[in-house]
């Protein structure tokens, strides 16, 4: 069967649409159907339309900048090094190829939670229990190094032994805790 | 098979239970988007990947299923049947893009088909709690649980700053949707829905038909729920949407109050024919049965009918779409015949009421 659109390819895709009783099919070759994009309606429809506002919003970025640092950037594509997504390529989908994209975009990122997610960009929900007991620690012990650095440029050494003291024993922790957890 | 054992086997809990508020609200749902550290997001995983992350959850659940929700068993999409995917989305037990899109999808299914965890969507993980009624905190705590049990042997994709990793950014931070389903007639007939709905997209949240995003608003039935999800705790983000729910459900109710004293007989009027309409018409689409059950609701739920029970709304609006009709007449219809079998189903349904 020839896609009834063009006339030209072979029709791969076969809509039913009915509305109101009546009855319309039609067949399509992939690249007419992507063009009828609404015809997918609950299937695609809402993947489709999505992705494309997101990928508008997205695309606002670049236009900021000037012409000169464009093209500056298209030698230097930032590339994740985990899935092989390139920045560009994120910006088009408008979804991360893998949890280290955020790593990989994220001097890019900031403005686009932003603007996700009404100017919020911390997360302020659940952590996990397991590995989220490591972050909690993690953030202790970073707490605690700045005041132990202050109590030794202070030169209050006997407090800086304890504090000292506490940050090991939460690396301990965290070692037996990251032992445990594998 | 007969009608009653298709029902009995057809229905899940929050479309035959009474919840909180079930008047106004038919059932209340949670969604948590959860992702493995280690593995490409579904968009760009490899055979071999999806297939581990399916292989990872069997694992979980073979070390002990979670605590107070029975026996999940797991199924692949590419084992179920496309009438049978039909019927899943429509009971919204997994989403389009799951029965469509998802080349190595599966989901987990509890009995009471309250809990499905869907495998390989847009994310890796994605928990599902459906409940009957307003129960928005109740959902949460289950979801909480079922996420807490997959947590004790996944590693989860999880940042500090941008909490959980999610495909995409949208759903970054908590992956939570909470959701509400309402029937709002009261709201609809005063005419005041067009001024509610900028309002409540002004909060931050959105407003959507029955079958999710583009689909309009059939039957009077409106979904509502949160749209951003980073940067707000779980409990506020369940809180706000509560809040804004229970004003609609004060408005709603005062907006039926209005129309019975002011157009009461007018109101009779139109229960009554739609009643009529469902009870004895053999040609039915979709949207005319969606509004009369729509109808016949409001009759129950205001004291004009008493002789049906209200669940028929949530019950017949699931079961007269195309794949449920088409499931219980054993094989593809035209939409023509849809239409036919439609009105029949609706009519023999009545009539079992009226039997009993």
């Amino acid at each position: 069967m020839i896609c009834q659109e063009c006339n030209q390819r072979p029709a791969t895709l076969h809509f039913t649409n009915i509305s109101n009783g009546d009855k319309t099919e039609m067949h399509l070759c992939e690249r007419c159907a992507q063009e009828q994009g609404e015809m997918f309606m609950m299937n695609q429809g809402s993947g489709f339309s999505i992705n494309n506002l997101l990928a508008g919003l997205l695309n606002m970025e670049p236009s900021f900048q000037t012409k000169k640092q464009e093209a500056f950037h298209q030698e230097h594509v930032l590339k994740c090094n985990h899935c092989s997504m390139t920045f560009p390529q994120f910006v088009k989908v408008g979804r991360f190829g893998c949890a280290n994209c955020y790593e990989t975009f994220k001097g890019q990122l900031p403005p686009i939670i932003r603007r996700l997610h009404s100017g919020n960009s911390t997360h302020m929900g659940k952590i996990p229990r397991r590995i989220g007991g490591n972050i909690q620690i993690q953030r202790n012990i970073a707490n605690l190094k700045q005041v132990l650095s202050e109590h030794i440029s202070k030169e209050e050494f006997e407090k800086a032994v304890e504090v000292r003291d506490q940050i090991r024993s939460l690396e301990k922790q965290l070692e037996d805790k990251r032992k445990g957890g594998e | 098979m007969s009608l009653e054992r298709f029902i009995s086997q057809a229905v899940s809990s929050w479309m035959s239970e009474d919840g909180p508020d079930s008047d106004i609200v038919l059932s209340s749902r949670i969604r948590l988007a959860r992702n493995l550290s280690e593995i490409n997001f579904p968009t760009l995983a490899t055979n071999e990947e999806s297939g581990k992350v399916i292989e990872t959850i069997e694992d979980r659940i073979s070390k002990g299923p979670a605590p107070g929700f029975g026996k999940m068993e797991l199924l692949k999409m590419d084992d179920i049947k496309p009438l049978q995917k039909r019927v899943l989305v429509e009971k919204h037990l997994i989403s389009p893009h799951l029965a469509e899109n998802a080349p190595h999808g599966a989901f987990l299914l509890s009995e009471n088909e309250e809990i499905s965890i869907m495998i390989n969507e847009e994310d890796h993980i994605r928990i599902q709690c459906l409940f009957p009624g307003l129960q928005l905190t109740e959902a949460l705590e289950a979801a909480n649980l079922i996420d807490d049990w997959l947590e004790e042997n996944i590693n989860y994709a999880f940042d500090e700053h941008y909490g959980y990793l999610t495909s995409c950014p949208t759903n970054a931070g908590t992956g939570l949707r909470a959701s509400v389903m309402m029937h709002l007639p009261g709201l609809v007939l005063t005419r005041q829905m067009n001024r509610i709905l900028p309002a409540i997209n002004q909060l931050g949240l959105v407003v959507r038909g029955i079958y999710g995003e583009g689909s309009e608003a059939l039957g009077n039935i409106f979904q509502i729920s949160n749209q951003i999800t980073l940067g707000k705790s779980e409990e506020d983000i369940v809180e706000d949407l509560n809040s804004v729910v229970s004003q609609l459900i004060a408005q709603e109710r005062s907006a039926r109050g209005a129309l019975q004293k002011t157009s009461n007989i007018q109101l009779e009027d139109r229960v009554f024919r739609s009643y009529g309409t469902l009870a004895h018409s053999r040609i039915i689409e979709t949207k005319e049965a969606a509004n009369c059950l729509s109808d016949v609701r409001l009759g129950i739920d205001m004291g004009y009918i008493k002789d049906i029970p209200r669940n028929i709304l949530n019950e017949l609006m699931i079961l007269t779409q195309p794949g449920f009709l088409q499931q219980y007449a054993g094989g593809p219809l035209s939409p023509d015949e849809r239409d036919i079998r439609r009105a029949a189903f609706i009519r023999e349904r009545i009539n079992m009421e009226k039997n009993q």
